[in-house]
């Protein structure tokens, strides 16, 4: 009995392999497994080599892994690409269509696919027929896709989910006559409990509108478009609105106004449009105007790997915009996650009244994954100090209200247009306590003050998390998506008698140093993970003064795919081995 | 009632004495006084150039955003707020040059803000470089030999992108900018009043005089009828962009607030923002 697999669908993109990886993982989802998925697309819509990989287990691992099961390939290319990482003596279900040839280390199990499809009703069932094959493998009962497919087709009329029911059992019952009971890879059974299947772009939709957003501004871009996409459906449903606007110019400058006009409001981009939305996303720090802006990291620089996992716009993220403002980054490492971080966003923009930047990474944002049933008991409305209007009823016509009044804390009340006594005067160039420009020195240090105050010595709750044995010696810093990776490594590591221990960024600015330092009290040595080439976070520990007697190095991976758990792993066992000699 | 008095503060423009700007300023107050508007029901949004300093010089809510950015920032305003008036205002270089993309998506879109340009066909705030809408052959500290570029007639190109309302005025004749401002602001969708406004200082070509002498006033042309869409295009073609006057209004057109779909009648400044409990329900179930 298994109590974990990797299973992967491929083949041309458009031909189905998206599909019939998720039927494949949201059936298994409700059955109790963890389920995560990651998709290898390109960016072209139809043709070019696709496949959906699927991680089954009893635990919750959040990565994929290095090696593969079962590997179901749709064309040979498939096969060419992909049978490397089948284990040895892993299954290959091939279409016999194409006469599949296969390298030795694989069982290679030639099933008419496609003909079995044709029996059924028609060609396109092929994927039906390959899950139907997969399912007799993992010794499950067919019933575990009945009410998926059902849910799938039911829109198409009972004709069609019985046809694709009859593909299914085609499926499984030619892979038992291909000798498939001699190679059962049977899975312990889930316990049934029943999670979310989601990704962490859905997750990040559905909490902003648990957050309040009621306007959101955003131009298409992979792999960010899924929030818009997702909150054009359901904006409506709280009476809010989605532009999608000619430009992130205009999206970043359309939030502002939106914001400023007392709407919560935020835009979702990706490295590219991060770039373009630079100079407003001073502007609202300039002018306090709260901003939220979803980063979902791809591969740069410039249109880079536009489908690929990278993590390489922290420095961006953080230091981008010319001149000094404050400013929050939030690096959610799970779909839960994402979605406590939009009100979290939300609220740290209008406490702080500051742009903040949610950053997620491909692998976050595009990976289905099983998730924990999300609550609304989590999520709170906090919109900072805002005047209201029976503070303001006596106040006449010509008097300003003092917009930037100096305070100790720096933040300074809002009040939203519209409100009678509020009339004040809002501006990027420096300004006076009422708004109006003013460049005399004295005030502009009052003000540069002011602002840089609010974050001031500030270190956010829970800006970091720690896992694995406290005092261990070796620590993996990790950001994003790389969490799961890493949980799985210190696993990996724990059967080998290695001590690990895992602190991951939550938060990114303000940087966490007080919380670094006391997890890095017992380091001797910390490696720092992340997707990109030049070791961004590492370099923050340094510009931080992140203070440790241990020595720390990188793990860096900047080919567009995701890091592996036994990568990690690995590099943890080399630099033992070398410390031994 | 808020009174003409009420629209003026005690901020004295850093505008030369002269500039037609301070004209577009006064006709602006006077119009929001006509229209009995109270300050705190209008904001004004503008980019960056001495124009742009406008949002400042106008006792109402003003927001003063970055180079080019106006009118994305005005919709944002107006799509919180849809009660709001709100006015969009800038340079020709600001709405033209850098921000030209978001000029035509304004009119495409069709949000019920106006937009007013204070047109002096030359980039005032950083003295005196050629804009988009310098003429051709003028001679300025970028055109040395004499601009080889074309100029943008913005009449013309905001009725090809579709717009529902279109006005030219000139600072030397408020009363027509207030009655134009004034129809804009009532108007019920995205107005433009692209306004020659005169810069005294670096624009020693398009002055008052030459503009007195070169504009044709399509208000007082006999029989001219602002709904005709052809007639529009001939006239500004015919007096290479050179007229003034309410060229062209297109009433059917619904603004874009009207047709979101089940978009929130009231600002959306004050609504509750917990979201409902079913809503929740039914959109978790999405992805059992
Ligand atoms: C991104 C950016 N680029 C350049 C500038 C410099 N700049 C400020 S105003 C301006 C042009 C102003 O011309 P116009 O919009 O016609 O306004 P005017 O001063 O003539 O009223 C420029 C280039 C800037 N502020 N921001
Ligand atoms: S430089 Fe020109 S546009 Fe600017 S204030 Fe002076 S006259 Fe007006
Ligand atoms: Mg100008």
């Amino acid at each position: 009995m298994l109590s974990e697999l990797s299973w992967k669908v491929g083949g041309q993109q458009g031909e189905g392999v998206e599909s019939t990886g998720e039927t494949f993982a949201i059936a298994l989802n409700r059955q109790g497994y963890f389920v995560y998925s990651f998709r290898h697309f390109s960016s072209r819509i139809k043709g070019g080599h696709s496949n959906d990989k699927v991680r089954v287990s009893l635990k919750p691992y959040r990565a994929i892994a290095s090696r593969t099961n079962i590997l179901l390939a749709f064309d040979q290319e498939t096969i060419d690409l992909n049978a490397k990482e089948l284990c040895d003596g892993g299954i290959l279900i091939a279409d016999e269509k194409f006469k599949p040839t296969a390298p030795n280390h694989v069982q290679l199990f030639s099933i008419p696919l496609t003909q079995l499809a044709e029996e059924s009703g028609s060609a396109i069932m092929k994927n039906m027929v390959s899950l139907g094959a997969s399912c007799y493998l993992l010794g499950l009962p067919l019933q575990v896709f009945e009410e998926v497919i059902e849910e799938r087709f039911r829109r198409k009329g009972d004709k069609v989910v019985s046809q694709n029911m009859e593909a299914l059992a085609r499926g499984a019952a030619a892979m038992e006559q291909a000798g498939g009971a001699a190679v059962k890879l049977s899975l312990a059974k889930a316990d049934g409990t029943r999670r979310l299947f989601m990704m962490g772009n859905d997750a990040l939709g559905l909490g902003a509108l648990a957050a309040g957003a009621r306007v959101m501004a955003a131009y298409p871009i992979t792999p960010a478009s899924d929030v818009m996409e997702y909150l054009i459906k359901k904006m409506p449903t709280v009476g809010g609105v989605v532009v999608q606007t000619e430009d992130e110019i205009a999206a970043m400058t359309m939030t502002i106004g939106a914001s400023y006009g007392g709407a919560r409001a935020f835009t979702c981009t990706s490295g590219p449009g991060l770039s373009l939305m630079m100079e407003a996303i001073g502007l609202s720090g300039m002018t306090e105007t709260p901003t939220v802006i979803i980063d979902t990291q791809r591969g740069g620089p410039s249109t880079g790997l536009p489908t690929k996992q990278e993590q390489s716009d922290f420095l961006a993220a953080l230091f981008g915009t010319h001149g000094e403002i404050p400013k929050i980054v939030l690096t959610p490492a799970t779909p839960e996650e994402c979605f406590t971080a939009m009100a979290d966003a939300f609220n740290l923009a209008e406490t702080y009244q500051c742009p903040v930047i949610v950053m997620t990474d491909l692998q976050l944002s595009l990976s289905k994954q099983s998730t924990e049933p999300l609550s609304l008991d989590s999520i709170r409305i906090d919109r900072g100090a805002v005047t209201a209007s029976s503070d303001l009823k006596e106040v006449p016509i010509t008097t300003q209200f003092d917009r930037y009044k100096v305070t100790d804390s720096g933040v300074s009340p809002r009040v939203f247009p519209g409100t009678p006594g509020g009339l004040h005067h809002v501006t990027g160039v420096e300004h006076s306590e009422n708004g109006r420009p003013n460049e005399g020195t004295a005030n502009r240090q009052a003000m540069m003050e002011k602002r840089m105050r609010k974050l001031d010595g500030v270190e956010l709750d829970e800006s970091i998390s720690r896992h694995g044995s406290a005092d261990a010696k070796v620590v993996i810093l990790g950001i994003g998506s790389n969490y799961g990776a890493i949980e799985e490594a210190l696993d990996i590591l724990q059967e080998e008698g290695i001590a690990a221990s895992h602190v991951h960024l939550h938060k990114l600015l303000p940087f966490p140093v007080r919380a670094l330092n006391e997890a890095f009290q017992n380091a001797e040595e910390i490696l720092v993970v992340e997707n990109n080439a030049t070791g961004q976070i590492r370099h923050l520990l340094g510009f931080f003064g992140v203070k440790t007697a241990g020595t720390i190095r990188s793990y860096l991976k900047y080919d567009g795919s995701p890091i592996l758990p036994l990568e990690i792993a690995n590099d943890i066992k080399g630099r033992m081995h070398a410390w031994q000699h | 009632m808020a009174t003409l008095k009420d629209f003026r503060n005690e901020i004295r423009p850093n505008w030369c004495p002269g500039c037609g700007d301070f004209s577009v300023q006064a006709a602006i107050q006077r119009a929001l006084a006509a229209l009995n508007k109270e300050p705190h029901e209008v904001a004004i949004v503008s980019g960056i150039g001495c124009s742009g300093r406008i949002s400042g010089y106008v006792n109402t809510y003003g927001f003063h955003a970055v180079h080019g950015r106006s009118l994305p920032t005005a919709q944002g305003l107006k799509l919180a707020n849809r009660h709001l008036t709100v006015i969009a205002a800038g340079g020709d270089g600001d709405g033209f040059g850098i921000g030209l993309n978001h000029f035509i998506h304004a009119v495409r879109r069709n949000m019920d803000i106006t937009y007013i340009v204070m047109d002096n066909q030359i980039y005032g705030l950083t003295k005196g470089q050629h804009s988009p809408t310098s003429a051709t052959g003028m001679q300025v500290k970028t055109t040395p030999h004499g601009n080889i570029e074309q100029a943008l007639k913005p009449t013309q190109l905001a009725l090809a992108a579709g717009i529902s309302f279109l006005a030219q005025g000139f600072s030397s004749d408020v009363n027509q900018l207030v009655s134009l401002i004034q129809a804009a602001i009532q108007h019920r969708g995205f107005s433009l009043i692209n306004v020659f406004s005169p810069c005294v200082t670096y624009n020693k070509i398009n002055t008052y005089e030459w503009y007195k002498d070169n504009v044709v006033n399509l208000d007082k042309l006999e029989g001219y009828q602002p709904n005709d869409y052809a007639a529009a295009m001939n006239q500004i073609r015919e007096h290479d962009g050179l007229v003034t006057g309410l060229i062209y209004q297109d009433t059917n057109r619904a603004p874009y607030e009207d047709s979101i779909h089940n978009y929130a009648s009231d600002s959306l400044s004050h609504v509750d923002l917990q979201l409902p409990s079913d809503v929740f329900a039914a959109a978790l179930k999405e992805f059992a």
